[in-house]
């Protein structure tokens, strides 16, 4: 339930020594959003939201990132020879991560940690990044992890988990990395009873507090198909823009394209967050398009979260409950929703 | 840990010109390190991702047959920015190959069956690659009859025209060639569309396998025939496209329904495509 206890007016200490030794990410105010961001002081934290606007993916996944280099000096003889962008893998630290963030890159090691591929970048700063959570007091009126696998105190994915238990932190050490990083710092005291009896219900309450439900088990009762051609998407995408906000803010979008781009005789092979909302996707040279229709673009987000994924990996749906989408979607499409829909399906 | 979007380097050995339009060039490559080469092994059916520097990476199906060791042979349709740039380069130039990705031609299975290969048009790659392997002298006894139709727009458009007529004089595979309409007088082969030329032809379903590639009017109307023939579906393979990025099964974009073309596919039996929504 806990294992450490920290006084609140010890976090700023806690932080600064864990700069010492990790980069740090944690939420930071930016302007009318709070996002995680590497912090270099403990004062810039700021822990007083829900949660973040954008998902911590970016840590894993940056939405534009150098994958290669390369010359094309003609003089050179590497020219147009391919090599790999070093990347910065020392230590790191998300601070504050929600636990439903936290389960949904466990959700992306399903895609990116493969038998028979594995993405170098994202294996290696799952790695090299702890993960110290926030359990969820005060949860939305959008969060609905609890009925996908997830929960405010669930430390699914999480290394550590922090429960803000009134006047100090409890802390749950929950790896051996986790282990690792709280040796380093040696703050902190063992915990008491009344705490104990504090954090319990402060996550009786916090459970209580999430009424938004959702429902999966009708998603493995038909095959793919029964799913595709449901009569329910027409009046779904009636309203979307294919603006893509959802797959932006979303924990478990990682779709990606790949780019290059040259200044004079140096260039870099970029990897950019792409969405399944653009046209662009999608689009043969030829100029067939297999989802052209805006229609089979949103039916294309939600079947792969609540279908394909379902099936494939037997390990839940591809949503952690987060609401982001739901907050976000200019139109109010509600992913909660989408899930009625296709749980109740009839065929 | 292998970095599965790193191109490995090759040179340009040489270019052919395949057709009349001069839209479709075959690029003979070779490994700058011959480590690289022997990493790379093949089945046809398989595609690679060529790698332009600056350009950017194409999804093409691998036309050589894993016979044919010292090289790779790739035959490209000029369409957007990369084949563009790829069809100005010529022999000695550097680019970059990536693979081999996706499955093959179910070889196992199609064992000591007889083959049927229908192709049409620019699609016909890895079905030269799968021909070149087949007639091999270290394979050829392990399959039945090979009959091959391929057709294309004009005499002018048929890739592989050296080939094709060695293989006509050949009496261990039985080789339809035709065209939509030829204005050559001295044209010796058929003309009439690829699905008209099957139900002519009519080769037999009996223990065979039909392999199908070719542009979706031709795959609409050539699958009623076969199984017209008798060809069940498990028996019918396709080879599919898709716009594609890494290759390996994670950008996201190739999928039909749960099953990513780079990864599970570009293969799939008539069977397994029937299971899928029709989103391709």
């Amino acid at each position: 339930m806990a294992d450490r206890v920290i006084k609140k007016s010890e976090l700023i200490k806690l932080i600064d020594r864990l700069l010492e030794s990790y980069r740090v990410y944690a939420p930071v105010r930016q302007q009318d959003m709070t996002n995680f961001q590497e912090i270099s002081a403990a004062d810039q934290v700021d822990l007083s939201l829900a949660n973040t606007t954008m998902s911590p993916k970016s840590i894993m996944l940056p939405q534009s990132e150098t994958m290669f280099e390369f010359n094309l000096d003609k003089t050179s003889d590497q020219a147009a020879i391919l090599r790999e962008t070093e990347k910065d893998l020392s230590p790191r630290l998300i601070f504050g991560i929600r636990p439903c963030d936290a389960k949904a890159f466990q959700l992306l090691d399903l895609n990116f940690d493969t038998v028979a591929y594995k993405d170098p970048w994202w294996v290696a700063r799952r790695k090299t990044t702890t993960l110290m959570g926030l359990a969820c007091n005060a949860p939305c009126s959008t969060c609905f992890c609890t009925s996908v696998g997830s929960g405010p105190f669930s430390t699914e994915g999480l290394d550590l988990l922090l429960i803000d238990a009134g006047d100090e932190f409890a802390i749950q050490i929950l790896t051996k990395k986790g282990e690792e990083l709280l040796a380093k710092t040696s703050i902190g005291g063992d915990v008491s009873e009344a705490t104990v009896n504090v954090v319990l219900a402060r996550q009786e309450s916090s459970l209580k507090a999430i009424e938004s439900r959702v429902f999966t088990e009708g998603l493995k009762r038909h095959e793919v198909k029964a799913f595709f051609d449901g009569d329910f998407w027409d009046e779904l995408q009636f309203a979307c823009i294919n603006c893509g906000v959802c797959t932006f803010v979303c924990p478990t979008c990682w779709c990606f394209d790949i780019q290059d781009e040259v200044h004079k005789d140096n260039g870099v092979r970029l990897r950019n967050w792409d969405s399944c909302m653009f046209p662009l996707f999608t689009l043969h040279g030829s100029g067939h398009n297999p989802r052209a229709q805006k229609l089979q673009r949103l039916r294309q987000r939600f079947m792969h979260k609540l279908k394909y994924f379902v099936d494939k990996y037997d390990q839940g749906v591809a949503c952690v409950g987060c609401g982001r989408c739901v907050q976000q979607c200019p139109v109010n499409i509600d992913i909660r929703e989408v899930f009625r829909l296709m749980n109740d399906l009839k065929v | 840990m292998e970095n599965p979007y790193l191109p490995y380097p090759v040179r340009i050995d040489s270019v052919v010109t395949e057709t009349e339009d001069r839209n479709l060039k075959t690029f003979k490559l070779i490994f700058l390190n011959s480590a690289d080469r022997e990493k790379f092994i093949h089945r046809a059916g398989q595609f690679a991702e060529l790698s332009i520097a600056g350009k950017g990476e194409i999804p093409i199906g691998i036309a050589s047959s894993p016979t044919e060791q010292e090289y790779l042979l790739f035959t490209v349709n000029k369409v957007g920015v990369v084949t563009t740039a790829l069809h100005q380069m010529s022999a000695g130039d550097v680019i970059g190959v990536r693979g081999p990705l996706g499955n093959w031609y179910p070889w196992e299975q199609m064992e000591g069956k007889n083959i049927v290969i229908i192709g049409g048009g620019f699609a016909f790659t890895t079905l030269r690659a799968s021909i070149v392997y087949l007639l091999h002298p270290d394979n050829r006894s392990h399959f039945g009859d090979i009959t091959v139709i391929y057709g294309a727009r004009t005499p002018g458009m048929l890739l592989y025209k050296d080939e094709l007529a060695a293989w006509n004089e050949r009496d261990d595979i039985r080789i339809h060639i035709t065209v939509d309409a030829a204005d050559d007088p001295n044209w010796q082969y058929n003309v009439g569309f690829v699905p008209a030329i099957t139900q002519e032809k009519a080769p037999s379903a009996k223990d065979a396998y039909a392999v199908v590639c070719g542009p979706p009017i031709m795959i609409k109307f050539t699958l009623p025939i076969l199984r017209e023939l008798g060809f069940p579906e498990e028996r019918t393979i396709m080879s599919l496209e898709m716009r594609m990025k890494c290759g390996v099964g994670m950008c996201g974009r190739c999928n039909i329904g749960g099953e990513y073309v780079c990864k599970d596919g570009p293969v799939f039996s008539l069977t397994q495509l029937s299971q899928l929504p029709g989103e391709y």
